[in-house]
């Protein structure tokens, strides 16, 4: 199981069927997630997209083939230490309702052990991170934010102990349209400057586009394509070109978000809702 | 007797019998507890026990309490005649809620809250006691509040297996047809079942994190929190309490088996009497305890036993002996359908008891306590009845009151109403024995099925009807002895045979009025008569 391409993550004729279940949920699947990109895993509810994000970090087990994650077979990895090593973001951010916003973000580290110095500091400097100021929120409980709040909290837990990699499961779903467009903004900046290896599960074909460095397309259980976002949007697959039909956009102004793309995670926050309709 | 009046003069055992309610009450609580919220944990781990547990659970909630004594009396450890057999019955009533809030509360942890958990890398210890337990808290303690509540109602059943509490004056004041005790009994147990509820439901507050953060930070806060500090602080005292009670109990238990296996013979042993739960039997046992002491015979008391407690007690080793009626051993213990003969009845009996249980039953003591139909005396008088048949014309016109016993049983209402074709406008009233002197005399019933030796026949003018068909099988008043104990020390023999043919009717009638009519002490009735007899 040596690692020469530089992939984080490889997935090598992964398969699962849950216990129990008649059919397989995830069948073939031979994806490498590549030290430093946002994948995208895109698809409609049920394709299996959520079950590939946690096979990664042990929440499941693959039926058949094998996951490595850093050149080891999840199978080999000790599951709490890998989970500690993958940042893992979920819709409606799953706050602990009954943590303050810091004890929250400090969970992780307290978890390993930190001192309370260091811990405090990190959380500090994470809430600044995300756009939160650490004086006016610290102290709250989830309860007391708005959506958007908690899903910047969310974020800053899962990046707590610094962990090379981040796994977010439609992290933005449950958002209003404004406030998911800005996070996803500040969350393609921040991705620039960290430089994480991030595997983004969503339905949205313009938030995969917007932010991914591949996007996987998925369906029924099956990987139908990994492309480049503007390959995605070039692409002769059926389904790709359902995806993008989605889009309604009139063929400039296709070209014109082809063009954007391209140039990956962008380094300006930009506004593609002015195009849709 | 005015409340403050009762207050002033039995303060020190309306304390004692408190304390001892709330240590039951606490020591039950505790052990379901320590037991339910572990189980229930493992009921959210193994999906598969949860239904055949929780349904166990349910179904001991079902049993009445004192058909549970009588399970666990025979048992090793858990029973016996006291506080251990009702601190165990009491738990396993408590358990049911406990173990159900502890699994609804875990279960109602959000599922994206736990993915989180377990997604972040914390490990299943630190899940449940960071993340489920703070989060299901309130839920399990609205289910120890529940339990609480419970136990400080069903506490008043302990009583019955010897072990005190509030149910003392309840069941006393039941007995003795008055208000005053049972109010006495009732009132406290009705303000420690409030006071409980109040306090863990400020506990339950407490826990539901949701919405400390809101409160910590106001003047109400600060005065809810010391509210909560005093919470906190009786909750433990009343658990130290409770540890004391019972730490005081095992020692005496030890101390008491030790000394017996010192002594050797059994010449040292003490005959523990046990009475039944009405005031004839605690007269009897009285009168058995009072006749050993006078042969130099140690004596240990555990009266006021609910339904066949004696018996069970007697049959499983725990207690020596106590009174009974042939009648009832005839029919409800050894089964058999009602005799109408005494001579035949107390031989079968006797030959019976020796052999099943070898328990060896006394002579007759002289009286019989039979089934008495009894009308007002007024109304007897008014319509010239003499005879049950008599009545039976105006049956039809009047409300009955029985006991749950006289309604249960072989030789009870249905065989009798059958023998006189008898029949009333409605369906009887089933209600507790005691409670059908006072329904009769105060004109919500017209005719009751008593006892002939009650004192409250005399006392509230009710006319006993003649049994002038003799269906009514004979109650001959007897001792019965455990034959080991009986053997271990001659005046033990020589008090069973001395208490033969010692009574008439109307003197039980008598005794039983000293005691419920003029409320006074068992022991000194005992006294009196027997120096009477002396003369």
């Amino acid at each position: 199981m040596t690692d020469n391409s530089g992939a984080v993550v490889k997935f090598s004729g992964v398969g699962y069927r849950p216990p129990g279940a008649p059919s397989h949920v995830l069948a073939g699947l031979d994806l490498e997630v590549r030290r430093g990109e946002t994948l995208v895993l895109l698809g409609e509810s049920g394709c299996g997209k959520t079950t590939t994000l946690r096979l990664v970090n042990r929440m499941l087990v693959p039926t058949d083939g094998a996951v490595t994650v850093e050149g080891r077979d999840t199978r080999e990895w000790d599951a709490v230490r890998l989970r500690r090593r993958a940042g893992y973001v979920i819709q409606e951010a799953g706050l602990f309702p009954h943590f303050t916003v810091e004890r929250n973000v400090a969970l992780v580290p307290a978890l390993e052990g930190w001192p309370p110095e260091r811990t405090r500091e990190r959380v500090r400097e994470l809430l600044t991170l995300v756009g939160l100021d650490p004086g006016r929120f610290a102290a709250r409980f989830p309860r007391e934010l708005s959506g958007g709040q908690r899903q910047r909290v969310g974020v800053a837990r899962a990046l707590a102990a610094d962990p090379p990699l981040l796994l977010l499961d439609e992290p933005f779903g449950a958002l209003d349209p404004l406030t998911r467009a800005s996070l996803q903004r500040e969350f393609a900046a921040l991705q620039k400057r960290l430089a994480k290896t991030c595997i983004f599960v969503t339905h949205d074909v313009r938030e995969a586009l917007t932010l991914g460095t591949r996007v996987a397309l998925m369906h029924a259980g099956r990987l139908l394509l990994v492309e480049t976002p503007e390959r995605f949007l070039s692409s002769t697959d059926e389904r790709a070109r359902a995806y993008r039909e989605t889009l309604r956009l009139p063929a400039p102004a296709l070209a014109a978000l082809a063009a954007e793309t391209s140039a990956a995670t962008g380094d300006a926050p930009r506004d593609v809702r002015g195009d849709a309709t | 007797m005015s409340a403050a009046q009762f207050l002033e003069s039995q303060w020190r055992e309306l304390l004692a019998l408190t304390a001892q309610h709330v240590a039951l009450v606490a020591a039950a609580v505790g052990a379901a507890v320590a037991v339910g919220i572990p189980l229930g944990i493992l009921l959210t781990r193994r999906a598969s026990l949860k239904r055949p547990v929780l349904a166990v659970a349910g179904v001991l909630q079902t049993v009445p309490s004192l058909a549970l004594f009588g399970f666990l009396i025979p048992l090793p450890f858990v029973g016996g005649i006291g506080a251990r057999t009702a601190v165990v019955a009491l738990a396993l009533y408590a358990l049911l809620p406990v173990i159900r809030n502890t699994v609804t509360g875990i279960e109602g942890v959000d599922r994206s809250v736990r993915e989180a958990a377990e997604a972040l890398g914390m490990t299943n210890r630190q899940i449940l006691r960071q993340v489920e337990l703070p989060l299901a808290a309130p839920v399990i303690l609205a289910g120890v509040r529940v339990a609480t509540v419970i136990s400080v109602g069903v506490a008043t059943i302990a009583a019955a297996v010897g072990a005190g509490g509030l149910g003392m004056y309840i069941f006393r004041g039941l007995r003795q047809n008055d208000n005053a005790l049972i109010l006495a009994g009732a009132i406290p147990a009705a303000l420690l079942a409030l006071a409980a509820d109040w306090a863990l439901g400020l506990l339950e507050s407490h826990f539901d994190a949701r919405s400390r953060a809101a409160r910590e930070d106001t003047t109400d806060g600060r005065r809810r929190a010391l509210a909560r500090r005093i919470v906190y602080a009786s909750l433990v005292a009343a658990f130290v309490a409770a540890g004391l009670v019972f730490w005081n109990l095992g020692r005496g238990g030890r101390a008491g088996v030790l000394k017996n296996v010192a002594d050797g013979t059994n010449d040292g042993r003490a005959v523990r009497v046990c009475s039944k739960d009405f005031t004839e039997s605690l007269i009897l046992s009285e009168a058995l305890a009072q006749t050993l002491e006078a042969r130099g015979v140690r004596v240990e008391r555990s009266y006021e036993l609910g339904g066949n407690l004696c018996h069970d007690a007697l049959v499983a080793g725990r207690l020596d002996a106590y009174p009974e009626y042939t009648g009832t051993s005839f029919t409800a213990i050894l089964k058999h359908n009602p005799v109408t003969d005494p001579r035949a009845v107390y031989e079968q009996v006797r030959r019976e008891y020796g052999e099943k249980f070898s328990l060896e039953v006394g002579p007759p003591l002289g009286f019989s306590n039979d089934f008495a139909i009894l009308v007002r005396g007024d109304e007897a008088r008014r319509l010239n009845l003499r005879t049950v048949s008599d009545a039976v014309p105006h049956a039809r016109a009047w409300r009955a009151g029985f006991g749950q016993d006289f309604m249960s049983r072989k030789d009870g209402y249905e065989g009798f109403a059958r023998a006189y074709g008898l029949r009333f406008g409605a369906q009887p009233r089933e209600m507790d024995l005691s409670l059908t002197y006072r329904a009769l005399a105060a004109r919500q019933v017209d005719i009751i099925a008593g006892n002939s030796t009650d004192g409250l026949i005399g006392a509230l003018d009710l006319f006993q009807l003649e049994d002038d068909r003799r269906y009514f099988p004979p109650y001959e008043a007897v001792i019965v002895f455990r034959r080991d104990a009986l053997a271990a020390s001659p005046g033990a023999r020589a008090a069973l045979d001395e208490l033969g043919g010692a009574l008439t009717t109307e003197e039980m009638r008598r005794l039983n009025y000293e005691v419920d009519g003029r409320k006074r002490a068992v022991a000194e009735v005992v006294r009196e008569w027997r120096e009477g007899k002396a003369k």
